[in-house]
């Protein structure tokens, strides 16, 4: 791992706080993604990628934009490594790269929904501005 | 005059690599009272004590202080060196300088400056020492067993093969425990109860074993050797001199709401029972939460079928009162509740079972007589699948931490199980580890893939769902594969984790016994004493330590049951002379020790005292030594200063804190 990935890799947990030490392989989050079909790496995939330094290729791959944000991972995990915050940190590096290009917060309440989580709409917000 | 000797202990380069013990040694020499002092490098060696020995004879040594590891490992060492030199052996000292010294330091001039003040403090402490004698106390001989599960059983059998008696307390109404609702038993596959109810005949025929089912220990006083236990005998409303097990009373009850325990609740019992054909003592015993008679007064049909006139609805809970010179925890495991899990929709539905449901639902005296049908309507299966990790190894707060150990082996035996009796079933086994360590055990797991083609999935189920047609939708990872599999099941059973039975904390509680954040008993040293508890006279067997097969509870079984044995031979024990005392002048009796005593050794007389110009009546604390275990929390709770630890006297503390802030 080279200097940049390392430090890459070092932002991405601290944002999301996860340690992908964490996971002990079971693959219950991939087990439980409602879109998995539609993904290229999947929840269980981050989060060895992630640990592994393979970050670029998270950042260049569609999976990122399939993440429903939905937490079932998340809520699944036995081990409380929760993959989608990483999968959500791995996105904000995206666009911090791109620099501010939010979706506009003057967009959300017509996109309000009760039955959708509020954190998809702010995921949402780093999904679809690119 | 007093004349101490101070011994330093290399421990190889333990301690001598980070202290200068010759330094030490020669400290030591300016020290008051001191007129010997050398190193060495094992003092706990044959020459190292011989040296302790050869100079408390040459220097007329009366104190002894050896500066070496904790106390813990060599204190009995080197108390039985000066014993044998003629000198008292509470006049030892030990001054820790490896726990507390050099494996916690780097430098070398600090760490001998320290080593240097903790010795002069344990000299301070030995000039204070006075000789002590240790007592005895007798051993009753006879021990009690906590549990009739096979641990329970084994310790029983083994211990009552040694000639002493045994009693066996069983909180339900038949011995016998998880191992006699399996079907079979890996990895050999004979069936669990035809190995398992010789047993139960042999603790039930013993002459030295008694067998106290459907009772409750309810109280525990008293220490190793000489137990007091006041066990709750739970009224049966069956006369046990009478009933002759017949079961004309079960088929006529007419209430059928009882949920079979037995049976995993897969089936209904009537208000009065017989738990199963091989139950010991085989006695019916009413449920009074479902007896119509108890519950309303009307109905006694029980009553009148039964020919023998054992039915006593006037029956009341007994206590009696039992000594003991040995308790054995056998508290066994029952698995974990699943309401945590609502992805494997186990309370959705009921073609989702555990897998104690599932032993019960292969075995032959099983709800459906050994046919592998589905609980919800009855029909054969053909799709099964079985996960495992189901609470084990979690740590977000659903379950378990720990590995239970015995699930992939008994997965691994149903799997092998149905493909045997029922070809025409798909098994599938989703895994995160496959963990087969044991005699014969990865060769009985690769049997189930090899020669039955049980179809191992390495991966975590993610979702069931109940879908059309009654099947169930599961969804899963195929990590190998990197795909995400679904298969419509027409079953799941879900290895649970295993946790410790509920009833085990009230029961650490009454012996004093500590348990670890599991609520497993904890041994008084993971691996040299492994079924002792820290708790003198308390021996551990079976799952009550931690997760173990019926091999492993079987082996430890027969280790308690030696432990126990061990004790029981003797017919006296030496009780340790480090006891409180209380001092009658300086003694207001305001019971705050009494109170504190977590052994209940202190009580209260009242006592005529007689000392320079006092001579009263005065209500003053008593120790009984047999029973103080030296823990001193009386001594710092005294606020008149009248307690005091033999051994570890107010003003030895005193001194060695002196010492140290010289």
């Amino acid at each position: 791992m080279n200097n940049n990935v390392k430090e890459l890799r070092e932002t991405i947990l601290r944002i999301s706080g996860v340690d992908p030490k964490k996971c002990m392989r079971c693959g219950k989050c991939s087990g439980a993604c409602p879109s998995y079909e539609e993904m290229e790496y999947h929840p269980h995939q981050f989060v060895y990628m992630v640990d592994k330094g393979q970050i670029d290729k998270l950042m260049n791959s569609k999976s990122l934009y399939r993440c429903l944000t939905c937490y079932a991972c998340l809520e699944r995990c036995p081990r409380g490594v929760e993959p989608s915050k990483l999968i959500e940190a791995v996105r904000l590096m995206v666009i911090r790269q791109q620099g501010m290009n939010h979706m506009k917060p003057d967009d959300l309440p017509a996109k309000l929904d009760e039955e959708m989580p509020q954190q998809a709409l702010v995921a949402a917000m780093r999904k679809y501005s690119k | 005059m007093q004349k101490i000797g101070v011994f330093v202990c290399w421990c190889g380069s333990n301690i001598a690599a980070t202290v200068d013990v010759k330094a030490v040694a020669e400290a030591m020499k300016s020290e008051p009272n001191v007129v010997f002092a050398t190193d060495y490098q094992y003092m706990c060696s044959e020459g190292g004590q011989k040296m302790i020995q050869d100079a408390i004879q040459e220097y007329g040594l009366n104190g002894v202080v050896v500066c070496s590891c904790s106390p813990r490992m060599h204190e009995n060492t080197f108390r039985k060196t000066a014993e044998r030199a003629g000198l008292n052996p509470y006049m030892v000292e030990i001054a820790n300088i490896r726990e507390h010294c050099s494996w916690i330091h780097k430098d070398m001039e600090v760490a001998t400056q320290k080593a240097i003040q903790l010795a002069k403090a344990a000299v301070a402490k030995v000039r204070k020492n006075a000789p002590l004698t240790s007592g005895t106390s007798p051993v009753i001989k006879r021990a009690l067993v906590i549990g009739g599960g096979i641990a329970g059983i084994q310790t029983a059998l083994d211990v009552a093969d040694a000639g002493y008696d045994v009693d066996i307390v069983e909180k339900s109404p038949t011995i016998g425990g998880r191992m006699a609702q399996l079907d079979k038993t890996f990895p050999t596959l004979d069936c669990a109860a035809c190995i398992l109810t010789p047993k139960m005949v042999d603790a039930a025929q013993s002459e030295k074993i008694d067998i106290l089912a459907y009772s409750e220990v309810e109280k525990v006083s008293g220490f190793v050797g000489n137990f007091t236990v006041q066990i709750r005998k739970k009224a049966r409303y069956v006369d046990p001199l009478k009933c002759t097990g017949c079961g004309e009373c079960t088929e006529k009850c007419p209430s059928r709401k009882g949920k079979n325990e037995f049976n995993m609740g897969l089936d209904n019992r009537g208000a009065i029972y017989i738990p199963f054909a091989q139950a010991i003592p085989k006695l019916a015993v009413i449920d009074p939460t479902q007896c119509i008679k108890l519950k309303t007064g009307k109905c006694g049909i029980c009553q009148k079928v039964c020919s023998a006139g054992a039915i006593n609805y006037e029956q009341k809970d007994e206590i009696i009162e039992r000594q003991y010179g040995a308790i054995v925890v056998a508290t066994g495991f029952k698995p974990i509740s699943l309401e945590k899990f609502d992805e494997y929709a186990y309370a959705q539905s009921q073609d989702v079972v555990t897998s104690l449901e599932f032993e019960r639902i292969m075995n032959a005296a099983g709800p459906t007589k050994g046919q592998l049908v589905r609980p919800s309507d009855g029909k054969h299966p053909h799709e099964i699948v079985f996960i495992q990790c189901v609470g084990s190894r979690d740590t977000s707060g659903c379950g378990k931490p720990y590995c239970s150990k015995i699930c992939c082996m008994y997965t691994a035996k149903h799997a092998m199980l149905v493909r045997e009796k029922y070809p025409d079933v798909n098994v599938h086994v989703f895994y995160i580890d496959v963990r087969t360590p044991g005699k014969n055990f990865d060769e009985f797991y690769r049997r189930a893939v090899e020669q039955y083609g049980v179809d191992y999935i390495k991966g975590m189920v993610g979702k069931v769902a109940p879908i059309e047609d009654g099947k169930l939708l599961v969804q899963g990872s195929d990590l190998i594969a990197n795909e995400q599999v679904k298969i419509e099941a027409d079953m799941v059973v879900l290895a649970a984790a295993i946790e410790p039975d509920p009833s085990a904390r009230s029961i650490a509680t009454m012996l004093t016994a500590s348990m670890d954040t599991n609520d497993f008993f904890t041994e008084a040293h993971p691996k040299l004493r492994p079924v002792e508890s820290p708790t003198a006279g308390i021996f551990l067997s079976g799952m009550a330590q931690g997760p173990k097969d019926i091999p492993e509870t079987v082996a430890q079984a027969g280790a308690a049951a030696s432990k126990v044995i061990g004790l029981l031979a003797k017919d006296h024990l030496v009780t340790n002379p480090c006891v409180a005392s209380s001092d009658e002048l300086l003694c207001n009796g305001c019971s705050q020790c009494e109170k504190v005593c977590p052994y209940g050794a202190i009580s209260y007389i009242e006592k005529e005292v007689r000392g320079p110009g006092v001579r009263e009546v005065k209500r003053i604390a008593q120790v009984n030594p047999a029973v103080c275990q030296g823990c001193g929390a009386c001594t710092v709770t005294c606020p008149s200063g009248a307690m005091d630890l033999k051994g570890f006297t107010n003003s030895q503390i005193m001194a060695e804190v002196d010492a140290l802030c010289k």
